[in-house]
């Protein structure tokens, strides 16, 4: 389901548009599985699964496999519906730079979005 | 081509807060009962448009909101270029206060959300005698930090782009797109650490848990009208505010999130309604009886 990421957001022109000054790599964890989604100019041009023995990212977001889960329903209940929301009831970790993370908060907001039921490109 | 005026009138008035010259903007709309309007933190009066567009709520309300100082048309204080922004419980309450006897607005109702309900709060318990009802929509007791707030005013992260981000998601999932993003651009719009800086209110200096349940509802009726989807002010904190308080009213707002008159006008309005209508006839019966 991550794998499809890339094509969702590189899909989505105003997305990659706003993301045009953001070249990183971010460690995204839902349950026991990770990937690195690594972010040039707005595009992303990979989303390598782990498991990694040295993985390095900007910084990481890690969710329980039951959070990510609502959180991709078509319509998320309450608690679950942004990324702020998984935050504040601590069932998403965002760690290490999050100088990246806050100033395109929008961007990381709308393009992990893209993973929701039936949101499409 | 045909031009359509709202039936808004904007001014700005001059009055001395905390012994400094200050320029509110005021708006209002309609005639009778005031309802003196409170915006959120971060964003300005704008927040309250629909309300004042909505025939039936200023065929009997006087509808009425300023831009806090720092916010929207409102100017920051001369000097405010070497000042930390910090808006605390005193200054806020002072600040309705003032203005309330600056526009002669007779024991108003008061409506104020977020940072403005957890005021009205602050309000209820300290001046219930100046207001016929108060009204606090998205108003805890407190709230704790749930990121770092130093991101709101830093000059590697754009103040305006992150403020309306984070406040993103608290944007119920039912909101109309013209209606939603109009509510985000109000914090786009924010000045540098004014978001943050009303923060300090909310998160840190306004906190009222230890003597919410003073109020005493039998000398200034109290309203919470609260949306389901609102991670800020959780709708089980305003229903916990409102255990504690008797003779308090609250509802859950279906769908709604945590800017109920500005991101989804339509729907607040089958809330405020009722509760204006029961202001009005309780206003009523208390003068019949104090003629009787």
């Amino acid at each position: 389901m991550v794998e499809t990421l890339q094509q969702l957001v590189n899909a989505d022109t105003a997305l990659v548009r706003r993301g045009r000054y953001l070249t990183t790599t971010f460690l995204l964890q839902i349950g026991a599985a990770a990937w690195l989604i690594a972010i040039f100019e707005g595009r992303i041009v990979s989303v390598t699964p782990g498991p990694f023995v040295m993985p390095s990212s900007s910084f990481a977001l890690r969710a329980e496999a039951e959070a990510w889960e609502k959180f991709c329903q078509h319509r998320p209940p309450p608690g679950s519906n942004d990324l702020m929301a998984l935050i504040k009831r601590r069932a998403l970790k965002a760690e290490g730079d999050l100088q990246v993370f806050m100033a395109n908060l929008r961007y990381f907001k709308e393009a992990l979005g893209k993973l929701r039921q039936g949101a499409g490109a | 081509m045909s031009v359509r005026f709202e039936p808004i009138t904007g001014r700005y008035m001059h009055l001395e807060l905390f012994g400094k010259e200050h320029r509110i903007y005021v708006e209002e709309a309609g005639q009778g009962t005031p309802l003196f309007c409170l915006h959120t933190a971060g964003a300005d009066g704008r927040q309250y448009r629909a309300l004042m567009n909505d025939a039936r709520v200023t065929a009997n309300h006087r509808v009425i909101a300023f831009d806090m100082p720092w916010h929207g048309k409102s100017s920051p204080p001369s000097g405010w270029h070497n000042e930390e922004y910090q808006l605390t419980s005193a200054h806020y309450t002072s600040m309705i206060l003032e203005i309330m006897s600056a526009l002669e607005l007779d024991r108003p109702i008061v409506m104020g959300c977020s940072i403005g309900g957890r005021i009205a709060l602050h309000l209820a318990l300290d001046h219930p005698e100046r207001f016929r009802a108060i009204i606090g929509l998205q108003a805890g007791a407190h709230v704790d930090p749930y990121y770092d707030l130093n991101f709101l005013h830093r000059p590697d992260v754009h103040g305006g782009e992150v403020a309306a981000a984070i406040v993103s998601g608290l944007v119920g999932p039912d909101a109309p797109d013209g209606e939603r993003w109009e509510t985000l651009w109000h914090y786009m719009q924010g000045g540098p650490g004014v978001f943050k800086g009303d923060l300090y209110f909310y998160k840190i200096d306004g906190d009222i848990r230890d003597r919410v349940a003073e109020i005493d509802t039998r000398r200034c009726p109290l309203f919470l009208l609260s949306g389901e989807y609102d991670y800020s002010c959780l709708p089980e904190e305003s229903l916990a505010v409102a255990g504690s308080i008797k003779g308090s009213e609250v509802t859950i707002m279906k769908g709604l999130g945590h800017f109920p008159m500005s991101e989804n006008p339509q729907e607040f309005s089958k809330y405020l309604l009722p509760v204006l209508e029961k202001i009005g006839r309780r206003s009523l019966n208390a003068k019949l009886s104090h003629r009787d």
